[in-house]
């Protein structure tokens, strides 16, 4: 069975390059980047390499980039490594699990958090941002663009609203990098996230970038890796991939990639929307990462749909999956005010770049027809066509 | 070659499930494994009496675990579906509900009505598939001279789940399959050794899946906690057939009708709960004898064998899950109540269980007593 893969936002494939540059680090080059011999040497300028490879794509300087074992990581060394009890923390209600629980935890532990709403788009207000500041507020933690709906926040006017305060400001740009331009410098940054395996790395692997001058106070207790910010032993075949993940994804920018993804995205959502009736984009009328599109199909339960495209050969998904691997209703489109019901009839197609033409036209045979069967058998749909008949 | 059909097979992680998506694999269906995944066993966890951590048990990791790992052995798709909502408002709520009127509900029928054979199904429809097998033990048959789909009781007894399954409707029947019913549990375990499962031995389960330990009494003190509520203050008196009062009661939820013992009242004989008036807070207590009935009303009823119950009819009714049935006869007195007479009174009649009417192993219908 032919098996397209549009769940790009969950994770992507290492790609062949990327595999190609990681290969010589599990064998021939395998010493530690901490030792002196030339074993060590050898890894030690590879993971430097990578590093500026990183620091390129983010715009800043190599030193400012911290190593982590991922998103998550990067997300809780920003957040933890920052807050202390008595401070006031701003972040906002459609953040990743990765800052949204470490916020909650924050709290547990004495730390005031805002939680600021988005409007109808999935835009926070930058206003609500100004408001929510106090004297003791010493980070505000807003994501880069949405896992979810590839909404796009102002981050510009967040950082620019930091630096008048003289408030640190991190952001979860997991899912900005490789799809957009990144530069620290004009976001006005402090801190900001990233992942390799959303965007072609392997999974375990993530940077954290941390201005010059941060006070950052580190999670783990050990030697004194990466500037004394992240001990432990470097995992040097993840840090490789994600150099050249970042170096390809550099070079992507300049060859256009991202505007023939938003291409292959908008035949998508634009052939969906023909040919499906009830059916809409969440974040209309908001900028957008262009690999992403989130789409509410009336009258159906998205999950059921996940499923019956899965049996077919094509991966996509809704919400977020708890640990059972259900799926729960996304706080991201509750966040924006979606009925329940259209939360739950949601789904999201992302793209990455080893999709093809032919993978958006596989997926457009299957979701009108399986929209239609799952419609056909849906108690809400047919009470709905028994009104309006 | 022709389309095998498609079956979703709903997996709970133990032994009879696990065992119905093997055999219908190897038949050489499309099986599709779904485990629904109806409550967060983490979401009472530490509160006021309740345990720590729950393992083991449905709708837990581990259940979840054990069903994908099934899935992975045998080689089928295998998907949890999320109906906590639909779980809580359809089942635990009633099952609440109706503690604190004072009747003692049975889940396990609650969520075969709404859940099981309703929600799933419809996933399971959705998604390609033309029926749902479960590891029930029960016979479902079409009968081609009355044309209605039969439930029928399995040939092992003593695992006979026919009492939970009354509320099933012809349309849901025509799209269940019943695999275990022809089977013993021994058998079964045989079965899953054959296929290579490792859970051939897993225990089975007995209790109620969202109540850790049994323990209804904890669970409904801490769900309500939960729900920024207390308990009910449903304390009052013990009051004899004739009205007599002689002692106080904690709480009509704690009492249930044939029970002897926490009464906490010293007399010479000993002394049963005969009734429970959930709206004066009464519970009625009695000697042993007082505690049969001849007649009972069954409610909110469902037919299976018969399209209408015309005139009385000779049956057997079951009126909780360890009872042999009764000789009665069952006569139609409203739109959706049924009339029971025994030929002998029965012990403990009991509002809130289920009254289940069978002619020999095939099941008429039921409904909820009154």
């Amino acid at each position: 069975m032919r098996r397209v893969y549009l769940d790009n936002n969950a994770t992507t494939p290492v790609l062949p390059d990327v595999l190609d540059a990681m290969r010589p680090y599990f064998g021939e080059h395998f010493g530690n980047a901490s030792s002196i011999h030339h074993h060590g040497q050898e890894t030690r300028s590879a993971v430097e390499r990578a590093r500026e490879s990183v620091a390129t794509l983010l715009g800043c300087r190599p030193a400012e980039v911290v190593f982590t074992s991922g998103g998550t990581e990067a997300d809780n060394l920003a957040i933890f490594g920052l807050a202390r009890s008595g401070d006031h923390v701003i972040t906002s209600t459609i953040e990743h699990h990765a800052v949204l629980n470490s916020c909650k935890q924050l709290q547990e532990r004495g730390v005031e958090v805002t939680f600021v709403p988005v409007d109808g788009r999935g835009i926070v207000n930058p206003d609500d941002v100004r408001r929510a500041l106090r004297s003791n507020t010493k980070l505000v933690t807003i994501m880069y663009a949405n896992n979810e709906t590839g909404v796009i926040q102002p981050v510009e006017e967040f950082g620019k609203i930091c630096a008048e305060a003289d408030v640190y400001f991190h952001t979860d740009a997991v899912q900005a990098a490789s799809k957009i331009p990144i530069d620290v410098k004009t976001i006005g940054c402090d801190l900001l996230s990233i992942s390799g395996h959303k965007f072609h790395a392997p999974q375990g692997i993530g940077a954290l970038y941390v201005r010059k001058g941060t006070k950052l106070e580190a999670l783990f207790y050990g030697g004194s890796h990466e500037r004394s910010r992240r001990a432990g032993t470097e995992n040097v075949p993840g840090i490789v991939g994600l150099g050249k993940a970042a170096e390809l994804a550099t070079k992507g920018f300049a060859a256009g990639d991202d505007r023939a993804t938003a291409a292959l995205r908008d035949k998508l959502q634009t052939a969906i929307l023909d040919k499906i009736e009830w059916a809409g984009v969440n974040g209309q009328g908001a900028a957008r990462v262009p690999n992403t599109t989130n789409i509410y199909f009336d009258y159906i339960e998205g999950e059921a749909l996940v499923i019956a495209l899965d049996l077919k050969g094509l991966s996509v998904s809704t919400g977020a999956a708890c640990s059972s691997g259900a799926i729960e209703p996304s706080h991201v489109l509750t966040a924006m005010g979606l009925r329940p019901d259209r939360a739950r009839a949601s789904i999201r197609f992302s793209l990455g770049k080893q999709n093809t033409a032919e993978d958006v036209d596989f997926a457009l045979q299957l979701v009108p027809s399986a929209v239609e069967r799952l419609r056909e058998l849906s108690p809400l749909y047919n009470k709905k066509t028994a009104v309006s008949s | 070659m022709p389309t095998s059909r498609t079956i979703a097979v709903a997996m709970s992680g133990g032994v009879d499930s696990s065992t119905v998506a093997a055999m219908l694999r190897a038949d050489g269906y499309n099986v599709v494994g779904l485990t629904m995944q109806l409550w967060n066993q983490r979401r009472l966890a530490g509160r006021e009496g309740m345990p720590e951590a729950v393992t083991g048990r449905c709708c837990s990791l581990d259940d979840v675990y054990d069903a994908r790992r099934v899935a992975e052995t045998i080689g089928i798709p295998y998907y949890v579906v999320n109906h906590e909502d639909r779980f809580e408002r359809d089942v635990v709520r009633p099952f609440v509900q109706e503690y604190l009127s004072g009747r003692t509900p049975i889940p396990c029928s609650l969520c075969n009505n709404h859940l099981k054979f309703d929600q799933l199904l419809i996933v399971a429809q959705q998604i390609g598939a033309e029926a749902v097998a479960t590891g029930h033990y029960a016979r479902v048959d079409f009968d081609e001279p009355s044309g209605r789909w039969l439930l029928t009781r399995p040939t092992d007894r003593s695992k006979d789940q026919t009492y939970f399954l009354f509320g099933l409707t012809q349309e849901q029947l025509s799209c269940t399959l019943f695999p275990l019913g022809g089977m013993t549990k021994p058998e079964v375990r045989e079965l899953a050794r054959k296929h290579g499962l490792a859970l051939a031995e897993k225990p089975d389960s007995q209790e109620i899946c969202f109540v850790p330990g049994g323990d209804y009494k904890r669970f409904l003190d801490a769900y309500l906690a939960e729900q920024g509520d207390s308990l009910p203050d449903t304390s009052g008196e013990l009051v004899t057939s004739d009205g007599r009062v002689i002692g106080e009661h904690t709480g009509i939820h704690n009492f249930t009708v044939g029970q002897r013992k926490g009464l906490g009242v010293a007399t010479g004989s000993p002394l049963y709960v005969l009734q429970i008036k959930g709206d004066q807070r009464q519970v009625v207590v009695g000697e042993q004898e007082n505690l049969y009935s001849q007649t009972l009303i069954a409610r909110r009823t469902n037919l299976i064998s018969i399209e209408e119950l015309l005139e009385p009819k000779r049956v057997a009714v079951k009126i909780r899950h360890r009872h042999e049935p009764a000789p009665a006869v069952i006569e139609k007195r409203d739109a959706d109540e049924i009339l029971v007479t025994f030929d002998e009174p029965q012990r403990a009649v009991t509002p809130g269980q289920a009254a289940v009417f069978y002619d020999g192993d095939v099941v008429v219908g039921g409904g909820w007593i009154a």
